[in-house]
């Protein structure tokens, strides 16, 4: 860990000011993976920018009846926010499969979108990794790559993005707000997270001088029909291998809309809007949601240590689609699975 | 007499701990500490270039940097680095001695500084440069150079022919991987120098064996160096050695002329020992009856190019079934690793992990139930030395426990139990552990206000070891627990093993008695001396101490009460100091024994498992403390959880580096991994032993715990997974 600076940032503006006259700062939030980062030497921020403080840690209500969840909203709180246990229990449920209570009290909503890949090599700074290092080679390939991606991956790099909230965040298409030196705007989800291509040092379409003030979820919170199921190496506080966003509109049997995200297997949440259209009019069982999981997992490639993700994931999705259908969301208390 | 021993009595360090009263050896501040950080290799084998210590030491703060080039004085011969338990054949590991690396994170340099802060940053810009040299770390790549070790057990018959001549055969190879011991506290120590004497705090099982260690390395006389380790954030077999961070506090702390302080980051603690990645081949040949007539053992383990450590892997197959002929091999393979090392019953819990899968497999082929060819096989003796054992309630482990778990409604078919989604298994094993003692010797102090203060070298690793001895001291002495205080971890103490081999218990236990004893004998010389005496006449073993009072036995209306004996003797304080009686018994052989009994759910479609229940019924002679012992027991089966499904130390093997070195990503069981656990302790009583009957609980309550597991696991989905650990994706075959 490197001797850095610290500075409060009174607000918004201040917080932009302070970002952009000087490259080497970066904001923090909760701390929970910056400050890891730090320790291990993957990163060396010569000034730390403290946003915890900023007035952006409300949950209000849209005037197109979403939500707009301030970028300094504790996980926690987020989660268990009653216009979140009761329009978007999908969120809430992500949430609560993250992590541990203590993490989640401290992580921070945008902080969340921001967090860094779990790859082991990424962490240890002695190994070849083109994230950390660009051009110094990916080690993964080749190496231990159990928890790696078998989707949207690339020759320079094939990490996964591990946050469980932003799959939810991705099925119910939410936007990320954002503000910068020239103003704000505001992204959609699918936009915001990258793949790696020949560029994996970079994670997310975010401008280095850009904060991130809120996401805001549009009004169809899928409260019904819907479930969030991980998969991981042991039954809490795990990265998932694999996990599955699902939210159904039912009309009887009959599905009426369907999103369909999945985390643990690409560096970003994935969705493919092919997958959902297929299921869309149909009935909502077993032949429907293969057909959908074979969709959303076409192209998907095993580096060996992973392959097994290819058939989990399958299962997984049509698993967690029945959840949904059955109006059986997983418990992430009870592990049991639905 | 005997009110606390067998209770459940809380921890009287309890209280210390949770205030943080207890200090670590980590936590002690003295005056103008020095903080050390280790810099470690990032190659696994090769020799340092160069040691560019300029940038790092332009740092404000910073004090000095320790390489090899740069250091004080060091013993150079191998049998000054050898410890109590360094394995007899090799060159124990030399913190910081040349330029050879011979594992990855070896230490190459301590950066010292004034706060840890700067050190850690500091040690961030020391520059290594490394001739590299090709490394070995995968045991299967190495598995072909392994060599034989020397082993106790004599092969007996000929187990091979009567392997092939078996009606029924079961054959299989099964493999635990390198497993590394994650105690909560770092390992960490402070050392000071005042003039010549040495006062080093470290974390260690054994506070003596550190003093030697260091006498030996420093060239030192012992009564110039002290090694304190009052408390212990877990051991597991991790400080059974003293770690090289002690050396580099004690070279740091001479380099400086300050104290200074070294603690490792967690990443650091995986180039420590660990249980060794060990591959185990059995062969188990039986009569369509069910009864055994060939048992091979084989087992392959790793160890560093520079020592050969080995444990019992095989050979416990003699001390549970009777065959006429077994056969047990013992193999090692050097990586260019640090030196493997014990961890909770090593040997057992791999070793015993494959025989009781090999068990069940062969119940299977003989369509026999798994505990009645348990039961058919069941040795009254070790078979190898024909010994009987002292005491051995297996029987009624396998008895109780079933009873408790409900093992008769079994369906032996697998695949055939299950809830919703999920197949249940319900598999069983059996564990054996040694019960061990050792020389060792306890103080008494009694004084004239009804205190004693008891004390003894011994370590207390977390386990609660001041609370049984409270307990007996209180007993044996006749005073209420809260007159007493019990002082460990501190080599000026009275001499005691490390505390390891669950032998500790059994140990300081018995020599709190025998000094007890010795006390009793000079109160009752005092109190003879009382006018009008009520004890004139008693012998020594007439009396006892009880409630405050030395009594008759015979009559316990003839008593006086201990302060007032003192008194009249004019005494203010009794002093004693004495040996356990132990002798080696050539006559019996003797073990722990349990039989455990798992229950898990397996997801059908997602390989998910979960196990919901676990009975541990364990045979130990005297259980001393319920709660303690219970604990012992509880802690052991999370362990045995972790070991069947989650813990593996990964290993890139291009790099020779371990990718999982923490503890997020190195998986133990967390809560949601832990059901209900029952403790059952089948009454033991053992009179041949040792005095007291105690046999030591912190060993055998894993050993047998994968196996129940690994073999619910085929139970309940009709998959044999032998490779440890039992992870969703080889109990599916994800297509
Ligand atoms: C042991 C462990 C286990 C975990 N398990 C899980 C899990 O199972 N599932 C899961 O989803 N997550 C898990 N996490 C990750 C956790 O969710 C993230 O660390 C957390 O969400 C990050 O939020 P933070 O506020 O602490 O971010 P910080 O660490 O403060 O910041 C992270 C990054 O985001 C930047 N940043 C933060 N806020 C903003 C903003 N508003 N605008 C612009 N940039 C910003 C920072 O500069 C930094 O680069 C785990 C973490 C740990 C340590
Ligand atoms: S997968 Fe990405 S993060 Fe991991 S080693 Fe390769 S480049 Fe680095």
């Amino acid at each position: 860990m490197n001797p850095f600076s610290y500075a409060r940032a009174s607000d918004v503006a201040d917080a932009i000011r302070q970002i952009a006259a000087d490259p080497a700062a970066r904001f923090v939030a909760g701390g929970t993976n910056l400050i890891d980062l730090m320790k291990y030497d993957v990163e060396h921020p010569a000034r730390l920018i403290d946003i915890s403080q900023l007035p952006l840690k409300s949950i209000e209500e849209t005037p197109e009846g979403g939500l707009l969840i301030g970028a300094m909203v504790p996980n926690s709180d987020l989660a268990y926010h009653p216009l979140i246990e009761q329009r978007y229990p999908l969120l809430a449920s992500a949430i609560l499969a993250g992590a541990s209570q203590q993490l989640r009290n401290m992580a921070s909503t945008g902080g969340n979108l921001l967090q860094r890949t779990r790859c082991f090599y990424f962490y240890d700074v002695v190994t070849p990794c083109n994230k950390r290092k660009p051009g110094s080679g990916c080690s993964a390939i080749s190496g231990v790559n159990r928890i790696n991606a078998i989707l949207g991956t690339s020759d320079a790099c094939i990490a996964t993005h591990p946050s469980d909230m932003c799959v939810a965040l991705a099925a119910l298409d939410a936007r990320v707000h954002v503000a910068g030196p020239g103003g704000a705007r505001t992204v959609a989800f699918p936009d915001f997270h990258r793949l790696p291509g020949a560029t994996p040092e970079r994670d997310t379409n975010l401008e280095s001088d850009e904060i991130i003030t809120g996401i805001e979820i549009p009004a169809k919170g899928f409260n019904a029909n819907y479930s969030y199921l991980k998969i991981r190496d042991r039954l809490s506080y795990a990265f998932a291998l694999v996990s599955v966003a699902a939210a159904l509109e039912l009309e009887g049997d009959t599905i009426k809309e369907a999103r369909l995200a999945l985390g643990g297997v690409a560096h970003k949440p994935w969705r493919d809007p092919a997958a959902e259209a297929a299921m869309r009019g149909q009935h909502a069982g077993e032949s429907a949601f293969t057909k959908a999981a074979d969709l959303l997992l076409q192209g998907a490639q095993g580096y060996g240590h992973n392959n097994f993700k290819i058939g989990l994931a399958r299962r997984a999705i049509v698993r967690t689609l029945s959840q949904a259908a059955r109006g059986m969301p997983q418990s992430q208390s009870v592990k049991k699975i639905r | 007499m005997a009110s606390y021993i067998g209770t459940a009595t809380s921890r009287v360090d309890g209280r210390a701990k949770v205030t943080g009263e207890a200090k670590y050896a980590g936590e002690f501040n003295l005056p103008g500490l020095v903080y050390g950080q280790v810099v470690g290799s990032t190659i696994a084998k090769g020799r340092i270039s160069l040691v560019d210590t300029s940038e790092a030491m332009r740092v404000r703060g910073v004090i000095d940097i320790l390489t090899h080039q740069h250091r004080p004085e060091m013993a150079d011969s191998d049998d000054a680095y050898k410890d109590d338990t360094a394995p007899e054949k090799g060159s124990p590991y030399r913190p910081l001695y040349d330029d050879r690396i011979l594992f990855c994170g070896q230490p190459v340099a301590v950066v010292l500084a004034e706060d840890w802060e700067t050190a850690r940053f500091a040690a961030s810009l020391v520059r290594v440069e490394y001739q590299r040299e090709a490394h070995v770390t995968d045991l299967h790549a190495q598995r072909g150079e392994a060599f034989a070790v020397e082993k106790p057990e004599k092969p007996r018959g000929n187990a091979e022919k009567a392997f092939a001549a078996a009606d029924v055969r079961h054959e299989a190879e099964y493999f635990i991987p390198t497993e590394h011991h994650n105690p909560m506290e770092l390992f960490g120590s402070t050392a000071m120098w005042e003039d010549d004497k040495l006062t080093v705090y470290d974390k260690t099982q054994g506070v003596q064996n550190v003093q030697r260690y260091l006498c030996g390395v420093f060239d030192l006389k012992p009564d110039a160096v002290r090694v304190l380790s009052p408390y212990m954030g877990g051991g597991f077999g991790a400080a059974l050695r003293p770690q090289y961070q002690v050396v580099l506090a004690v070279l740091a702390a001479r380099a400086v002329q300050r104290p200074v302080r070294v603690v490792l980051t967690r990443e650091q603690m995986y180039a420590l020992g660990y249980r060794p990645a060990t591959i185990e081949r059995l062969a188990l040949g039986a009569r369509s009856g069910g009864t055994l007539d060939a048992i091979m053992h084989e087992a392959i383990a790793v160890t560093s190019q520079f020592e050969e450590f080995s444990r019992n892997d095989t050979g416990w197959a003699d001390l549970l079934y009777t065959s006429p002929n077994t056969k047990f091999v013992h193999k090692l393979a050097r990586l260019d690793v640090p030196t493997s090392s014990d961890m909770r019953a090593p040997g057992a819990a791999t070793g015993v992990y494959a025989l009781e899968c090999a068990m069940d497999e062969l119940a299977i082929a003989l369509k026999i139930d798994p505990v009645q060819l348990r039961l058919q096989c069941y040795s009254d003796r070790d078979q190898n030395t024909g010994l009987p054992y002292s005491s051995k309630q297996l029987r009624e482990c396998y008895g109780q426990g079933s009873a408790a778990f409900g093992w008769e409604k079994r369906n032996p078919e697998p695949r055939s139990m299950r809830d919703d989604h999920e197949l249940v298994g319900w598999g069983m094993a059996t564990g054996v552990w040694e019960a061990l003692q050792m020389p060792a010797a306890v103080r008494i102090v009694l004084t004239a206000n009804g205190h004693a203060e008891v004390a003894t070298a011994a370590s207390d690793i977390g386990t609660g070891t001041y609370t049984i001895m409270a307990q007996v001291a209180a007993d044996m002495l006749g005073l209420p627990i809260d007159n007493i205080s019990v002082k460990l971890g501190d080599s000026s103490l009275p001499q005691s093993p490390l505390e390891g081999g669950s032998w500790i218990a059994a140990s300081v236990c018995n020599a709190i008695a025998t000094t007890a004893h010795a006390v009793r004998k000079e109160l009752l010389r005092l109190a003879k001396r009382m006018k009008d005496s009520p004890l004139a006449g008693a012998a020594a073993d007439d009396v006892t101490l009880a409630d405050g009072k030395i009594v008759s036995t015979k009559d316990p209306g003839q008593a006086a009460s201990i302060a007032s004996v003192m008194q009249h003797g004019k005494v203010e304080r009794i002093e004693r100091e004495e040996s356990n009686t132990f002798t080696e018994d050539k006559l019996h052989a003797r073990n722990a024994h349990s039989a455990v009994f798992a229950e898990v759910k397996v997801d059908e479609e997602l390989g998910v498992i979960r196990v919901t229940r676990v009975v541990n019924a364990v045979a130990a002679g005297r259980i001393l403390n319920l709660k303690t012992a219970r604990s012992q027991i509880m802690g052991s089966v999370v362990w045995g959880i972790g070991m069947a499904l989650h813990e593996e130390t990964l290993y890139d093997h291009h790099f020779g580096r371990v990718m999982n070195a923490n503890i997020a990503e190195y998986h133990v069981p967390v809560n949601a991994d832990v059901h209900d656990i029952e403790v059952i302790f089948v009454d033991e009583p053992d009179e041949t032993i040792n005095p007291l009957g105690i046999k030591g609980l912190g060993e055998i309550g894993i050993v047998g715990v994968a196996a129940a597991i690994a073999n619910a696991v085929y139970h309940a989905t009709g998959k044999r997974v032998r490779d440890l650990p039992i992870t969703l994706d080889k109990v599916i075959q994800f297509e």
